[in-house]
C-alpha cells in the first residue's frame, strides 16, 4: 500500500512542524513529509478533510487491559480496539492482571494477543516486584527481554522505601523506566474519595492529597539518591506537582502524567454517588484542578494518559464504598483534551501532541512520537471541531464505566493509522468516506 | 344566602337542638374542619346565650379518613390538621357539624373518625346547607337550608371568622 | 424567622436527604407531625390513611429503634408492612444492592424504607426504583427522619428553631445524624457549634455550616440545645481515642458542663446512649433531658413523612 495523505494540517512538534503538509506512506513506513508531493502512478491520494489535523500516533502510557484473568472487563483485543477508536496507535498496559505480569510468559501472552488483534501497538509494563506484592524484586531483565517497556506495581504503591530504592537501582541498570503509583497506604486507610468538605458532606471516607504527595516526595528523593529516572503515575494534586517541579529543578529525572478526569472534574462530581466518579487517585478539589491546568500549560506535566480501568457494570452497581476504583478513558481522552484544553485556550495543538505522543514515546523509549521519515507510519488524524456526544453504548471497550455519558464535546478522532494501515475511521466524518480500511 | 339569612338559619337550628334535646348534660358539638368548627362554635354560643347550657366544642380533621385521595396517588396529599376533642366522646350524644352536605363521603369519614375516639351514645348531623346529590345513605338531622344544585355547580360557604364575611354562594363550574 | 410561604405538599417522590427539602417543606412535615402526634394519643391509635399501601422496611444494617419506630408509624397509618433484615453477607456473596432491591420491587411495594451501611445507597436506589424511598440512615451520610424528629422536639420545647444556639458534641466524623441536623438546622435558622476530639472532626466542617470548638465548655456555653452524638464504640479502636475514660473526662456531658448552657436548655441524644462515655447518667435522667420525647416524637414525624410521600408529587 502506497498513499499520500494530502494537504492536512500536520502538527509534529518533534520536527517543529505546524502547517499544511503531505505525508507519503509506503509499505507501512513514512517515506516523505513535504508540501505538494507528486503522486506517482499507483499511489493513492487520500485528501485530508478540511479542518482535520494529522499528528504522530497518540500513545497512552497507562492503561489496564485486564487480560489475562479478567476478560469480562476487557481483553487485549477489545482494549486495542478501544485504543484506536480513541486515536491511540499504541498503549502501555499495567501488570495488575491475574496472574500479575511478573514473568516473560505473561508478557509474551499479552504480546501474542496484541499481535492477533493487530490494531494498536501494545507495550506491556512488567511488575516491579514479584506478584506486585512489594517484597521481592521481579526479574526485570527477563521482563525487558520479553518485551516490557517499563516496570510498575500500579494499583499499589511500591511498599517500602528500601524496595523502591532497589527497584530504581536495578531497573536503572537495565535502562528500564520505573513508574510508581504514589500513595501512602497507611495514610489512605479505607478512604474512597478525596478528603474535603464534599467527602464530609457525603459521608464518604476521605483520602488526603498528602497521601499522594508524601510518596511523590519519597520517590523523587530516591530517584535523586539512585540517579535513576522515575515516572509518577496519575499525578493528581497541586502538592505533587510542586514536588515534581522542584525535583526537575534539582536535575532529578522525574516525569509525570495526569489523567483527563483530573483536569476536567473535581470532587463536586461525587454528589449523586455515581460509582463512575470513583477512581484512584480520586477526583480532587478545584485548586488541584487549576494546578493541573497550569502544569499542562507550563510544561511541568509531561504526559496525558488515561488510566483506562474497565470494570464490569455489575461491579460498579455496588454501593459507593464497595464499588471498585477506576473508569475507562481510551475513547474519551482526545475529545476531553480538545474541548477542555485546546478549545479552552489552555494549550495549543502542538503541546497536545507533545503530551499525548512525543513525550510518552520519549519517556518509554518506544518508536513514534514524531512523523519521521523511515519510521513506522503510526498516524492519528484529529477532527478538532467535530461535535461529539459521549455514549458509553457506542464504545469499543467491553466496559462502560465512565462519568461522561451524554457530554457534548467539541473535537474527536477522524482516523487512526497503525503501521500504515487504516485501523479506525470515524463514520461521523463524512469526508473520509473514500478512505478504505 | 347573606349574613342575616345565615344568622336566622343558625338561630333556628339552635332552637331545634334545644327542642329535641331536653337534657343537654351529655351533648357535645364536634365541627368538621374548617367551617364546620366555626358553625359549631356559633351554635354553642347561641345555646349559651339562651341560658340553656355550655356545650363543649371539638374540632375534627377527617383528612386521614378520606376515601378519595388515597385511591389515586397522583396529586399531592391533602393537608392534615390536628383533631382537637378535649372531652371523651364515650356515651355522649354528639352533634356533628359541617357547612355543606353533598355526597355524604365527608360525613362517612367523620363518622369513622369519631368512632375511633370512643362509642358515642348517638350522633346527630347538623349542616348549614344541604345541596343534594347523595352517594351514601346519609341524612342530616338539622338543615339550615336545602339548596337545589346541579353537580357542575359548587357551593361556597364563607364565614366571618375564616373568610371575613358571611355568605353562601352558588357558583357555576365545579 | 424569615417568613416562608407555606406549602401543602412535598416536591420530591423520595426522602433521601434534608438537602432536598425547603424550609417550607420542613415546616409542612413538622405541622403534619402535630396532627399525627394526636393520633398517637387516642385510645385507638390508628387511622386508615395508608390502607392498602405496602411499605417494605429494608434494613441492610441492624437497627432496633429506627425500624421499630417506622413499623409503628406504618401500622398507625394502616399500611401493610413488612420488615426485612438483609444480611450484608448476601452482598458479600456477590448480590448487588440493586439486585436485592429489584427482587423486592418485583413484588410491587409502594414505599421502601431503607437503612444501609454505605453512604449514598438510598440515592443509588432512587435512581433505579419505582417505589418511593425513605432514607432510614445511609452509612455516614444522612438520617433525615432523625433530624426531623429532633427539629420537632426542639420546636415543641423551645417554640421555634430559628435563632436557637445548638451545640453538637460527639463522633462528628461518622455521624449521619450530624449531617442531617446540620442541613436542617441551617435551613431553619439555628446556629450550630460542634466539638469532638480532633480525629473525630471531619475535614471542612465549617463548609457544612458548623463552628468547631476546641472544648465542650466552649461549645455548650449559652446553648439552648445540647445534642449529644453516640460514640460508636465498635469504630473507635485506638486511632481515634486513647480510651473511653479519657473521652468522658474531656468531652463527656456532666452536670457541671451542662450548667454552662442556658438554664432552660434541653439535652438531646439520638440513642442508644453510652452512659458514662458521652453523657453522665445524672444528665441523661435529669429534668433537661428530652431523650424519650425524641423517641415518642419519632413515630409522629415518621407518620407525617410517610403520609406526605404517599401522595403524588406535583410534577
Amino acid at each position: 500500500m502506497h498513499y499520500i495523505l494530502r494537504n492536512g494540517r500536520v502538527v509534529d512538534p518533534a520536527h517543529g512542524r505546524d502547517g499544511q503538509f503531505d505525508v507519503e506512506v509506503r509499505d507501512g513506513v513514512i517515506v516523505r513529509v513535504g508540501t505538494t508531493l507528486a503522486a506517482a502512478d499507483g499511489v493513492t491520494v487520500l485528501h485530508v478533510p478540511p479542518g482535520c489535523v494529522v499528528t504522530p500516533g497518540l500513545i497512552d502510557m497507562h492503561v489496564h487491559l485486564r487480560e489475562p484473568g479478567q476478560e469480562h472487563k476487557e481483553t487485549v483485543a477489545s482494549g486495542a480496539a478501544a485504543a484506536v477508536a480513541g486515536g491511540f496507535t499504541a498503549v502501555a498496559c499495567m501488570p495488575n492482571t491475574a496472574p500479575v505480569n511478573d514473568s516473560a510468559a505473561v508478557t509474551r501472552y499479552i504480546l501474542d494477543q496484541a499481535a492477533a488483534a493487530n490494531l494498536a501497538r501494545v507495550y506491556p509494563i512488567g511488575a516491579a516486584s514479584v506478584g506486585s506484592k512489594g517484597e521481592q524484586l521481579a526479574e526485570i531483565g527477563e521482563l525487558k527481554a520479553a518485551g516490557c517497556v517499563a516496570v510498575s506495581d500500579d494499583g499499589h504503591p511500591i511498599r517500602t522505601a528500601l524496595l523502591m530504592r532497589r527497584v530504581l537501582e536495578y531497573a536503572g541498570m537495565l535502562d528500564v523506566l520505573v513508574i510508581d503509583h504514589c500513595e501512602d497506604p497507611t495514610l489512605k486507610g479505607d478512604g474512597v474519595v478525596h478528603e474535603g468538605a464534599v467527602a464530609s458532606e457525603l459521608g464518604l471516607r476521605g483520602i488526603p492529597g498528602e497521601a499522594e504527595e508524601l510518596w511523590v516526595e519519597r520517590d523523587i528523593t530516591l530517584a535523586g539518591l539512585t540517579r535513576s529516572p522515575v515516572h509518577i503515575a496519575h499525578l493528581s494534586t497541586a502538592g505533587s506537582l510542586r514536588a515534581v517541579r522542584a525535583g526537575k529543578a534539582r536535575g532529578i529525572a522525574v516525569t509525570c502524567e495526569v489523567m483527563p478526569h483530573h483536569f476536567v472534574l473535581t470532587d463536586e462530581a461525587l454528589r449523586g454517588y455515581d460509582t463512575n466518579t470513583k477512581m484512584n487517585p480520586p477526583l480532587r478539589g478545584s485548586a488541584d484542578l487549576e494546578e493541573m491546568l497550569r502544569g499542562l500549560a507550563d510544561g511541568s506535566i509531561d504526559v496525558i494518559a488515561t488510566d483506562h480501568a474497565p470494570h464490569h457494570a455489575d461491579e460498579k452497581a455496588l454501593s459507593y464504598d464497595q464499588a471498585p476504583f477506576g473508569i475507562t478513558g481510551l475513547e474519551t481522552a482526545v475529545s476531553l483534551t480538545l474541548d477542555r484544553l485546546v478549545h479552552a485556550g489552555v494549550i495549543g495543538l502542538s503541546r497536545m501532541v507533545e503530551l499525548l505522543s512525543a513525550n510518552p514515546a520519549r519517556i518509554l523509549k518506544v518508536p513514534g512520537g514524531a512523523l519521521a521519515e523511515g519510521a513506522p507510519a503510526d498516524i492519528t488524524v484529529l477532527a478538532p471541531d467535530l461535535p461529539v456526544t459521549v455514549r458509553a453504548a457506542a464504545m469499543r471497550s467491553l466496559s462502560r464505566n465512565m462519568p461522561f455519558e451524554g457530554w457534548q464535546l467539541r473535537g474527536g478522532v477522524a482516523a487512526t493509522i497503525v503501521g500504515g494501515r487504516l485501523v479506525y475511521r470515524n463514520t461521523a466524518v463524512e469526508a473520509l468516506a473514500g478512505w478504505l480500511a | 344566602m347573606d349574613a342575616s339569612r345565615i344568622e336566622r338559619s343558625l338561630a333556628r337550628i339552635a332552637h331545634e337542638i334545644l327542642e329535641r334535646n331536653r337534657d343537654l348534660a351529655d351533648v357535645a358539638l364536634v365541627g368538621i374542619r374548617t367551617r364546620g368548627v366555626v358553625i359549631a362554635e356559633r351554635l354553642a354560643a347561641l345555646i349559651r346565650e339562651a341560658g340553656e347550657a355550655i356545650l363543649p366544642v371539638g374540632s375534627l380533621d377527617i383528612t386521614l379518613y378520606r376515601d378519595d385521595f388515597m385511591r389515586h396517588p397522583v396529586g399531592p396529599q391533602p393537608l392534615v390538621r390536628s383533631t382537637d376533642i378535649r372531652f371523651s366522646v364515650e356515651g355522649r350524644r354528639i352533634l356533628l357539624v359541617d357547612d355543606v352536605l353533598y355526597t355524604g363521603r365527608t360525613i362517612r369519614a367523620a363518622l369513622d373518625a369519631l368512632i375511633d375516639y370512643g362509642r358515642p351514645r348517638s350522633i346527630q348531623l347538623v349542616v348549614l346547607v344541604d345541596r343534594g346529590h347523595r352517594e351514601l345513605p346519609i341524612k342530616a338531622d338539622y338543615v339550615g337550608k336545602n339548596l337545589p344544585t346541579s353537580p357542575v355547580q359548587s357551593v361556597q360557604v364563607r364565614l366571618r371568622e375564616v373568610d371575613g364575611l358571611d355568605e353562601v354562594m352558588l357558583e357555576e363550574g365545579a | 424567622m424569615t417568613a416562608v410561604a407555606p406549602v401543602t405538599a412535598l416536591r420530591g417522590r423520595h426522602l433521601l436527604s434534608i438537602a432536598d427539602l425547603s424550609p417550607a417543606e420542613i415546616t409542612l412535615i413538622l405541622d403534619t407531625a402535630d396532627a399525627m402526634k394526636e393520633v398517637g394519643e387516642r385510645t385507638i391509635k390508628k387511622v386508615p390513611a395508608l390502607r392498602g399501601r405496602t411499605i417494605v422496611n429494608l434494613f441492610f444494617e441492624p437497627s432496633t429503634r429506627t425500624r421499630t419506630s417506622f413499623e409503628i408509624a406504618e401500622k398507625r397509618l394502616s399500611a401493610d408492612t413488612l420488615s426485612l433484615a438483609v444480611s450484608t453477607s448476601s452482598v458479600v456473596k456477590g448480590e448487588t444492592l440493586l439486585d436485592t432491591v429489584d427482587n423486592i420491587e418485583a413484588m410491587s411495594p409502594d414505599m421502601l424504607v431503607v437503612r444501609h451501611a454505605s453512604s449514598g445507597a438510598c440515592q443509588q436506589l432512587a435512581r433505579r426504583c419505582r417505589s418511593r424511598i425513605v432514607n432510614a440512615g445511609d452509612g455516614m451520610h444522612e438520617h433525615p427522619t432523625q433530624a426531623l424528629l429532633d427539629a420537632y422536639t426542639m420546636r415543641q420545647r423551645k417554640g421555634r428553631i430559628d435563632g436557637l444556639q445548638v451545640a453538637i458534641v460527639g463522633d462528628l466524623a461518622h455521624s449521619r445524624v450530624l449531617r442531617s441536623n446540620l442541613l436542617l438546622l441551617r435551613k431553619m435558622g439555628a446556629s450550630i457549634r460542634v466539638t469532638a476530639p480532633r480525629p473525630l472532626i471531619p475535614a471542612g466542617i465549617e463548609a457544612l455550616g458548623a463552628t468547631p470548638c476546641r472544648t465542650i465548655e466552649e461549645a455548650v456555653d449559652g446553648a439552648d440545645v445540647v445534642m449529644m452524638l453516640r460514640i460508636q464504640l465498635e469504630r473507635m479502636q485506638t486511632l481515634f481515642l486513647p480510651s473511653l475514660r479519657e473521652y468522658f473526662a474531656l468531652f463527656g456531658l456532666t452536670a457541671d458542663r451542662m450548667a454552662l448552657a442556658r438554664p432552660d436548655a434541653i439535652v438531646m441524644h439520638p440513642g442508644p446512649m453510652n452512659r458514662g462515655v458521652e453523657i453522665a447518667s445524672e444528665v441523661a435522667d435529669g429534668p433537661q433531658a428530652v431523650i424519650l420525647e425524641q423517641v415518642a416524637n419519632g413515630v409522629a414525624v415518621r407518620m407525617a413523612v410517610l403520609y406526605l410521600l404517599a401522595g403524588g408529587s406535583e410534577d
